[in-house]
């Protein structure tokens, strides 16, 4: 089931095009409406896009599913320890240590209409990508076994 | 000895350590299988001594509260809020620390127990993953102090359950189960959802000491109190709504049906924890009392009844385990039923509540452990249907004295721990209505009786033909088993030290509203 | 009671969510139900959050450091993602009961049913 030459063309240009809006989301996702669930979703359905541009098998090709689950692992391995390093320090879990530190993402938040300062939030903007990474190995792993559980019904 | 660190983020810990562990797991079976036992072995393993350190703590420091994300894990009402707790706060009392305690032993059991009888299987790699999330998500609920992170642990831990519970397929049948046991919880999750915005809207707060504190009995807290009701005795699985408990308890592998009546026990304790702490004696108790006591009654009945035609060992349990959350809605509800009344409550509603949770302790290990021998069978003979066992007393020595017990306990006869707590509820209901205590006894009969028909059928007689080549069931699943029968052994003959020391303390603490709102908001 | 509108919306989904979930056979109509129910829930915490001439917490936009509280949004972001869990696993089961009973007919599926 491959679609036609301009869907699947016109499926490679937008493709980018999610990716770095979903990547946009997660990035600014501790100064704007968004974050990381929002950002992953939405570069899971460049994964859904791809998939209904090209047949199963083809996607098999493209995308690995050991990637997407070791890349959801990763995510949700990245914010527990996040969440980890601030007991180590002698704080609580989930404390924001590095918020206000001057050092990454440790700059003192502007208030008032401003472009947006990224480097700014502490542990947030880390947690968001954390749960980026997670939620687009998550849904497109989802999408993608769905898609391989139907496949099947029609061969049988 | 311990750390000062360790001590002091314990309760974040006891979540974080299954969590991270679960994550991790997929990740270490890329190894090998052996790697990723050893592993979930290990973590389960770290995740109780954590469990019994908090329990520790808790019983002789008294209520642990922990803040995440704060400075310091004990602050509970930063001096810059306006005296509101803002932040996510575990609150840990001796009610908490007695589920901790339920949870971690049967937990690290039955991951004993299921690392030997699920090996058999294909796709572990979530297997694993799975069940520890479902036993972090148990512990988050019994000691969050945050209604709506109740809320997400008892959706992840629906989830967690429901895939569980559809994890060996069986043609569709076991999808079936959890299908079901994921709408019904889906669905309460929704109603529970609805009635913490009820108290979000006009409280402004989601702390349950910071709303105990506010509380007023307004008609909407009324709405919110039958919301909460319905939706966690739906997933306890009390009698009106108890349809999915024979389909998902039987379905499931029997490793995660021990663990499944834990998780019953986690929503058991949400139920009562809203009822007494968050509502206390502003609610009408009377009338919330005995709408727990009948719902018990029900179960009790229609439990019991229910179980005795059935042919499959692991639904006739089910039902029974139906029939026993009965005894503890029981015990409970007529501790909430006269709340108000301290003589009442000094002279037998103390005494019911102890009976009540003392149930529910015996309870998770009886009953875990005849879901374990259940298993173990089932593992051995290749079927769950009573006609087709028999004479299996022979060939598996080990799995029918570890039935015995269980059997005994859950029909409440001396020296093992049912009668143990039976007795106190008996005792305590006579003194606030004969009628209901003779219906317990009546139905503590008929459980005998169902499961005296189980044991003849099952280990008596000559072995049927095909059931020659039966063994002993593997040593690891043996020690899981022999965990639990020596918890339900030692807790039926020292009742009295346990009453003591673990549960008396819970029951007060449960009473005792003003004792938990003073531990979080600082006696202000 | 034109700042009603949004619980009248609330009781109005509520009511078809339940119906359909009570009322149609079908699996995947059940699930939408749920979904249907799931975002009354979403707009009723919503809708609690609303505050007439408050200030977005967005650092960027904000005019001043007196922004609104942002608990009920949080809470329904959560419960969507939570929503988006479940339907995913029980679109997944209709998906093997489909493969297995061959229909999503709940008057069909009794396997268990004793």
């Amino acid at each position: 089931m491959r679609m036609s030459k301009i869907v699947r063309f016109g499926a490679d240009v937008l493709f980018g095009a999610i990716v770095i809006f979903g990547l946009y989301v997660i990035m600014h996702g501790h100064l704007t409406p968004g974050g990381g669930f929002q950002g992953g979703a939405v570069v899971a359905t460049g994964a859904a896009l791809v998939i209904v541009a090209y047949s199963y098998e083809e996607v098999i090709g493209m995308i690995r599913k050991t990637v997407l689950m070791a890349q959801e692992s990763a995510g949700l391995v990245m914010f527990a320890g996040v969440a980890l390093i601030a007991i180590g320090l002698g704080t609580t879990f989930f404390f924001n240590f590095l918020a206000n530190s001057g050092s990454l993402f440790g700059m003192t938040v502007p208030f008032g209409p401003n472009p947006g300062e990224l480097n700014t939030g502490g542990v947030l903007p880390l947690m968001n990508i954390a749960v980026g990474i997670e939620v687009w190995g998550g849904l497109a792993i989802v999408i993608l076994y769905m898609l391989s559980g139907i496949g099947k019904t029609k061969e049988a | 000895m311990i750390p000062g660190y360790i001590t002091t983020n314990a309760p974040a810990l006891l979540i974080a350590v299954p969590l991270l562990g679960a994550f991790l797991s997929p990740l270490i079976g890329k190894i090998s299988r052996d790697a990723r036992a050893l592993w979930v072995l290990a973590v389960m393993t770290l995740t109780a001594l954590i469990g019994y350190l908090v329990a520790f703590l808790v019983y002789t420091e008294g209520t642990l509260l922990y803040v995440f994300g704060a400075t310091n894990a004990t602050l509970a009402v930063p001096p810059d809020s306006g005296g509101i707790p803002i932040r996510i706060i575990f609150t840990l009392d001796a009610m908490s620390a007695l589920m901790v305690t339920i949870a971690v032993t049967v937990g690290f059991a039955v991951i004993l127990y299921s690392l030997s009888s699920d090996s058999r299987r294909s796709g572990l790699e979530a297997y694993y993953t799975i069940f520890l999330l479902m036993i972090g998500a148990i512990l988050g609920m019994v000691s969050t102090g945050d209604l709506f992170n109740f809320f997400v642990f008892l959706e992840i831990s629906s989830l967690a359950s429901a895939g569980l519970v559809a994890y060996k397929v069986e043609k569709g049948r076991a999808v079936e189960a959890g299908l079901k046991y994921l709408l019904v919880s889906t669905i309460g999750g929704i109603f529970f959802l609805f009635a913490i915005g009820i108290l979000y809207g006009q409280y402004n707060a989601l702390n349950m000491a910071m709303l105990a504190d506010m509380i007023q009995w307004t008609p909407l807290d009324k709405l919110a109190l039958v919301l909460v009701v319905a939706a966690l005795a739906a997933k306890c699985g009390a009698v009106p709504m108890h349809f999915w408990t024979p389909d998902a308890y039987s379905m499931a592998p029997s490793a995660v049906t021990a663990m499944l009546v834990v998780a019953s026990q986690a929503s058991l304790y949400g139920l009562f924890r809203i009822c007494f702490t968050l509502y206390g004696i502003t609610l009408n108790y009377a009338t919330i009392g005995w709408v727990i006591i009948i719902l018990g009654i029900l179960s009790m009945i229609i439990g019991v009844t229910m179980a005795i035609p059935q042919k499959d060992i692991k639904r006739l349990m089910a039902y029974h385990a139906v029939s026993q959350t009965g005894y503890m809605l029981l015990g409970v509800g007529v501790g909430l039923a006269v709340l108000g009344d301290q003589a009442l409550l000094n002279s037998y509603g103390m005494t019911a509540m102890e009976g009540g949770i003392f149930h529910i302790f015996n309870h998770a290990m009886y009953k875990g452990l005849l879901f374990l021998t259940a298993g173990a069978i089932i593992y051995q003979v290749g079927t769950s249907d009573l006609n087709r066992m028999g004479g299996l007393g022979h060939r598996m020595k080990w799995t029918m004295i570890f039935f015995i017990i269980g059997a005994l306990a859950i029909a409440g006869i001396p020296p093992f721990n049912g009668f143990a707590s039976k007795f106190l509820i008996y005792e305590s209901v006579f003194a606030f209505s004969p009628l209901l205590s003779i219906i317990a006894m009546v139905v503590s009969i008929l459980t005998l009786a169902s499961f005296v028909k189980v044991f003849h059928s099952v280990f008596m007689g000559p072995p049927l033909p095909g059931n020659e080549q039966v063994r002993e069931a593997p040593r690891t699943m043996l020690i899981g088993m022999t965990i639990l029968a020596a918890i339900v052994i030692i807790s039926g003959v020292f009742p009295e030290f346990f009453v003591q020391n673990l549960i008396a303390p819970a029951a007060h603490a449960l009473t005792d509203q003003a004792g938990y709102i003073s531990a979080v908001l600082g006696g202000a | 009671m034109f700042w009603n509108l949004p619980y009248i919306a609330v009781v109005l989904l509520s009511v078809i969510g339940l119906a359909t979930i009570l009322l149609k056979r079908n699996l995947i109509k059940i699930f939408l139900g749920v979904s249907i129910l799931t975002s009354a829930v979403n707009l009723f915490i919503i809708a609690l959050g609303y505050r007439e001439g408050g200030i977005a917490p967005i650092y960027t936009y904000a005019v001043s450091e007196n922004m609104v509280m942002a608990t009920p949004q949080a809470l329904t972001l959560t419960s969507i993602v939570i929503g988006v869990a479940t339907s995913a696993l029980m679109l997944s089961f209709a998906v093997i009961i489909y493969k297995t009973y061959g229909t999503v007919n709940v008057d069909e599926i009794k396997e268990l049913k004793e």
